[in-house]
């Protein structure tokens, strides 16, 4: 294992670069996903069929030729920036989608009977939403979310392979093909880091999960 | 749609109407955006006839070509998806059935090969696959095919399969308990119990659940043009076309919608069958909950 412990502090900013993307992709996806499950559930049907094309769109086009598109297309519309920025970007897109999904699948979750009751008891809109119906969804939504989530903090690995550089993916192709290293040591300290950052966001997941959990 | 919404009321005539204004901004806002980024591709060319022309005008001399390596690269592609998803399924159901059937002890073996491959990147396993099977010179020469197509099914079904197990386990928990406990309390042995009662209701329970793992290994089998491995799958091959054309927006949008046309007839069918399943045995619900998402 001499290649890793003997790299170990380009491991680290590798491990940091790929926590970097996977944080800022973890914040925009959940905005833009939030935005996009609104506008799912508006009663505006424009909004309504753009949130639905976008979804069906993003979901069932591959992660490899969203980036494709980020890096080839954006500069083409006037936004010129780093591939770290395309990275991110890619992989917001791409989440948010299944982050709309699973918003959406909470709220549906919730029984039809619990808005009609704080209805017919004078609760407001406001009232309803704040205090009965969005509550609920956002319980039953955690589970989805979450694996959501984790899902794409492993598919932060193909925004490395992409070639943004410096994070763990990017450390190592580094190592093995400009400095000449094997292959498998190296790869085995790559696939420890990853193992980390999901084994770690499995058991937060479960620890929040059995937080928020109801009995239904 | 908003009429079922558990968010809203029936909406009276004012708020129809509220919702028909809202819709109008709505669309203006949007073809607004859309306009934005046409006319930003227009003034950089990128409608020129030369560009697109390779792939949609048949007259072009190099239409034929074009397509020709489009056909290769969606076989290549559903080659490759379909040996993944075979391989997959025999692995995953094999996983499945040791960690429902083997002991506490036996389990750990299986649980730990579960969750390590589950806890992975499939793109780092693999890279993983491939450049170790180089190193080691493993020899694929006695299977059918290009060695690069294997690193790339052998690679998917490590992870697939993980996930495959853990829909079947999913399944056979969902099953009510009465179903294995009468099959013992008449005599039958575990091994019966599980082959002949509480797999094939699992199965039909995963169907849907099974055919979005497809999609998902359809998607991925494009990783093979990000991480240089040989394959020349269908991205690989609209990269190829783009390089000589010098068109990589217009390749890419043909690539993107050959992958969204395939994905979205899958996921109806997915629905579809869902529907079914749901209508003759009402139990369908419970494997949506274990459809992972990528």
């Amino acid at each position: 294992m001499d290649p890793v412990l003997d790299n170990l502090d380009l491991y680290w900013s590798g491990f940091l670069r790929s926590l970097s993307i996977i944080g800022w992709s973890l914040l925009g996806s959940m905005l833009l996903g939030t935005v996009l499950a609104a506008f799912r559930v508006s009663p505006v049907a424009s909004l309504r069929a753009f949130g639905a094309a976008w979804v069906t769109l993003v979901r069932n086009c591959p992660l490899t030729i969203v980036l494709f598109f980020m890096a080839f297309g954006l500069p083409e519309v006037g936004v010129n920036t780093s591939y770290y920025v395309f990275g991110i970007s890619g992989l917001v897109i791409y989440t948010s989608a299944f982050v709309c999904e699973a918003l959406r699948s909470g709220i549906n979750a919730v029984d039809r009977g619990q808005a009609e009751a704080a209805r017919a008891i004078g609760l407001t809109f406001t009232q309803t939403m704040r205090q009965v119906v969005l509550p609920q969804a956002f319980r039953s939504a955690v589970p989805p979310l979450g694996s959501v989530q984790i899902a794409m903090f492993k598919n932060s690995a193909v925004v490395g392979a992409f070639g943004v550089g410096a994070d763990l993916f990017s450390v190592g192709e580094t190592l093995t093909s400009a400095r000449g290293l094997e292959y498998i040591p190296v790869l085995t300290g790559v696939a420890i880091g990853y193992l980390v950052i999901t084994l770690t966001a499995g058991v937060l997941l479960g620890v929040i999960e059995r937080k928020v959990a109801i009995a239904r | 749609m908003s009429a079922d919404s558990v968010l809203y009321d029936l909406p009276g005539p004012r708020a129809r109407r509220r919702a028909r204004i809202a819709t109008v901004i709505g669309l203006v806002l949007i073809a607004a955006l859309v306009a934005v980024v046409v006319q930003r591709l227009a003034d950089r060319g990128q409608f020129d006839a030369e560009l697109w022309a390779p792939w949609i005008d048949p007259s072009d001399e190099q239409f034929g070509a074009v397509w020709g390596l489009v056909r290769q690269g969606v076989v290549a592609t559903l080659i490759a998806a379909g040996l993944a998803i075979g391989c997959s399924l025999v692995v995953g159901v094999l996983l499945g059935v040791a960690r429902l059937m083997l002991g506490r002890v036996l389990r750990v073996p299986v649980v730990l090969f579960i969750e390590l491959f589950r806890g992975l990147p499939v793109v780092i396993t693999i890279v993983f696959v491939w450049r170790a099977m180089v190193e080691l010179k493993v020899d694929l020469g006695f299977l059918p095919g290009e060695a690069a197509l294997w690193y790339l099914v052998i690679g998917l079904t490590l992870y697939n399969s993980v996930i495959i197990a853990e829909i079947l386990r999913a399944g056979v928990l969902s099953l009510p308990r009465g179903q294995g406990e009468a099959a013992r309390a008449i005599g039958m042995r575990e091994r019966q119990v599980m082959s002949t009662i509480l797999l094939p209701q699992a199965f039909r329970i995963m169907l849907p659940a099974l055919i979005s793992q497809l999609i998902v290994i359809l998607k991925d089998t494009s990783l093979a043009a990000v991480i240089g491995l040989g394959y020349l799958e269908l991205l690989r091959r609209g990269n190829q076309i783009s390089q000589v054309l010098d068109n990589p927006i217009q390749s890419l949008f043909m690539v993107g919608a050959m992958f969204i046309v395939i994905n979205f007839a899958l996921s109806r069918l997915a629905t579809y069958v869902e529907r079914r399943l749901s209508r003759s045995t009402g139990s369908a619900a419970a494997a949506e909950a274990a459809v992972p998402a990528t």
